[in-house]
């Protein structure tokens, strides 16, 4: 079945051109299409997935295009992590599709919705199955144009609009440094191949200055892909879109896409310390550094989207630290729990129409199945234990611990303190307390609760692929066999749970019990509660640093635009607009006149010949 | 000598055709100048065709084909005329000039 997995992303592909063609006639049945199309992708996902579990990594290529003495490839690769990503993408996006069905209903743009989650998931399983840097590129773009028209599915929102816009701008920034990076290593190697690459690697080919530059490059391309700091600021407005849209893009896969890249690219990353330093510094200040932001958001979508941007943060820690299962592992029950996270705020907001968790409350009665699920995925978050998530930021904690520097690993429990923590704080706030006003509220459609149940299940089963307990399954899949656990002492363990209890505890007395008063700690610290209201003022710094600078210059440079460019091309314009007014003077329409200019051109040339005496030239 | 004598005349004639049909503003003249630039193209053939370097009837031959196509001229220049005439209840030159610019 390996040798069919190119066919995999051609279903949403074709959901994608059906829908576009047809959409507008079929309505509300456009999502049959989708659904059965990522369906379809999803069964042959898993067939690879079952052929791969038996067999050796499959790759084909086949000849693009030849240039002087280069020859670009396409193809697939069908290895462990591939395959792997393959089936959680397929998976994610099937659910998500069955979810949309229900929440989009009604929307007058719901084919085109469904058509734009096609493009969206065949452009991230082309990339996920891509062999070489070249192709990953072109499908890593075409997630991000299917990114940028589902935030701005809303475009008549002004904020819908700016947050496309804000995505698309700043995902490009990072693109550049990846673009770089990939030159770089085309020039030095001559290839885009991952496995040419990694064989230059490998035999010195490839300086290991060059290899540490060309690395951290590529991972200016990650850190744009998967809001890390400082190129965050786009994914939390990204939550302008539609919930379906965050669950599936900006939760589980398209932002899991540069852990993924880096994952892909691993060995690169492990012949360079400095590489690896980089990435693991910026993975473990992100995840702090989101974390704190998300204690005091109050819409529900923006503390999801803070969260995520945290665990992504998680993962990249994990790369750093050397642990490439452990970021996989994570990323993938990430993908779970935060998909089911997101769906389920879904289903809160389709059923009080408003984000803002100040005005929910007392949703537990009312929501029978959404709150538990809820509650599945914030446990899983937090990581308590048995759930999917406490063995997956169990195994981060270790290889953070075993191989990262000592604060990295501190500033990673810590972040889990305030994870727990802001994940019951939006718990609390939202199901428990008194409700407010919103008798009218009532559960979903059950097209929106099967995907979270599905979800809910797999966010407590994905945990059991990789336990200290029953083997390290995934591990020694995704390395060949290769993969030891990491021998780290028990006690981190011990930490990690009473982390993840602490904060739920904390969060159950300010919010659950409200023995304690809410504004405890920022009435002590207003100054720390109001620039983490405003997101470390990082925004407000771009615009006055970047976005002022942008802006500047482009104003100086519409200045040349209007008044030099355009004003020569005014005179060209004005020079053969004069000519043609005068010749056109002469046309007055008198045959006379004509014939009177005739005979005197006539009576020129005469003479003319007579003073000559004939043909001249 | 001879010769010389009738291309005066038909010079004359010629130029005097001309000038009435750049200038006068009757159509009907400056058909009628037509016809005359017309008639002294015809005396230059007829007298070259007697008194030129090669004398030979394909000079007669070309004049009867030139009165032939000034009397099919005429004819349609006329009713021109009285189709414009019609239009415009008017047989000046000058205001027949729709197709300016």
């Amino acid at each position: 079945m390996m040798n069919l997995a190119w066919v995999v992303p051609l279903f949403p592909l074709g959901s994608f051109i059906l829908l576009l063609l047809f959409g507008r006639r079929w309505k509300q049945a456009s999502a049959y299409v989708g659904i059965a199309a990522t369906f379809l992708s999803l069964l042959l996902a898993l067939a690879v997935l079952v052929d791969r579990l038996g067999g050796s990594t499959y790759e084909a290529n086949w000849t693009w295009m030849t240039i002087g003495g280069v020859t670009l490839t396409v193809g697939i690769s069908a290895t462990a992590l591939n395959v792997w990503m393959l089936v959680v993408v397929a998976l994610v996006s099937w659910l998500v599709h069955v979810y949309s069905q229900g929440y989009m209903a009604g929307d007058e743009r719901f084919s085109t919705f469904y058509a734009y989650l096609g493009l969206f998931t065949f452009a991230m399983l082309g990339l996920v199955l891509s062999p070489n840097l070249l192709q990953a590129y072109i499908f890593w773009e075409l997630v991000g144009l299917g990114s940028f028209l589902l935030i701005g599915f809303y475009f008549y929102k002004e904020e819908a609009k700016a947050a496309a816009k804000k995505a698309f701008i700043m995902t490009r920034i990072g693109d550049v440094g990846f673009f770089i990076g990939m030159m770089l290593l085309f020039w030095q190697t001559h290839s885009f191949d991952y496995d040419d690459i990694f064989r230059a690697v490998g035999d010195g080919t490839l300086s290991p200055g060059m290899t540490t530059l060309a690395a951290i490059l590529i991972f200016i391309g990650a850190i744009g892909k998967s809001g890390q700091f400082p190129l965050h600021t786009w994914l939390p407005d990204a939550m302008e879109g539609p919930t379906p849209v965050s669950a599936l893009i900006h939760a589980a896969t398209m932002v899991a896409a540069g852990v993924y890249l880096v994952a892909a690219l691993f060995p690169l990353y492990e012949a360079s310390h400095a590489a690896m330093m980089t990435v693991a510094t910026i993975g473990g200040v992100t995840a702090i550094f989101a974390a704190t932001i998300g204690l005091v958001q109050t819409d529900i979508k923006r503390v999801l989207a803070y969260s995520t941007v945290s665990q992504l943060g998680y993962m990249m820690l994990a790369l750093g630290a050397g642990s490439y299962v452990a970021a996989i592992f994570h990323l993938t029950t990430h993908a779970f729990f935060k998909a089911l996270l997101f769906l389920a705020a879904g289903s809160v907001i389709h059923a009080v129409r408003t984000q803002n968790i100040e005005e929910m409350g007392g949703l537990w009665r009312r929501l029978p199945w959404t709150a538990p699920l809820f509650l599945i995925g914030a446990l899983s978050i937090s990581g308590v234990p048995l759930f999917a998530g406490f063995f997956s930021k169990d195994e981060i904690l270790a290889a953070a611990w075993t191989n990262g520097p000592r604060l990295l690993f501190w500033l990673a429990v810590a972040a889990a303190l305030l994870t727990s923590f802001y994940m019951f704080r939006l718990f609390f706030l939202v199901f428990a307390g008194k409700a407010r006003h919103h008798e009218d509220a009532h559960e979903a459609p059950a097209s929106m609760v099967a995907p979270m149940l599905v979800l809910g299940v797999l966010s407590i089963a994905s945990g059991y692929m990789q336990t200290p307990w029953f083997g390290s399954f995934l591990g020694e899949w995704l390395t060949d066999g290769a993969y030891r656990h990491e021998a780290a002492p028990g006690w981190i363990v011990v930490v990690a749970t009473i982390v993840s209890f602490a904060g739920i505890f904390l969060a159950w007395l300010m919010y659950g019990a409200q023995k304690m008063p809410r504004d405890w700690l920022s009435a002590r610290v207003p100054y720390v509660d109001e620039l983490l209201r405003r997101h470390y003022y990082i925004d407000d710094i771009y615009r006055l640093t970047v976005v002022s600078l942008v802006s500047w210059i482009s104003r100086l440079l519409a200045y040349v635009d209007r008044f030099l460019v355009e004003g020569l091309a005014r005179l060209a314009a004005g020079i053969v607009g004069a000519a043609a007014s005068a010749g056109s003077r002469g046309q007055n329409g008198q045959a006379q006149t004509y014939g009177a200019v005739t005979v005197a051109g006539l009576a020129i040339l005469v003479v003319i010949f007579a003073l000559t005496g004939g043909y001249w030239l | 000598m001879t010769l010389s004598a009738y291309l005066a005349l038909a010079l004359i004639l010629f130029c005097i055709g001309l000038y009435g049909a750049l200038t006068k503003r009757n159509t009907v003249i400056v058909l009628i100048c037509i016809e005359l630039m017309l008639n002294a193209v015809n005396i230059n053939f007829v007298a070259f065709a007697k008194y030129g370097a090669h004398p030979s009837v394909h000079g007669h031959v070309f004049a009867l084909f030139a009165i032939a196509v000034a009397a099919a001229e005429a004819a349609v220049g006329l009713a021109a005329l009285i189709a414009f005439y019609r239009s415009r209840k008017t047989v000046q030159v000058d205001e027949a000039n729709s197709l300016k610019h």
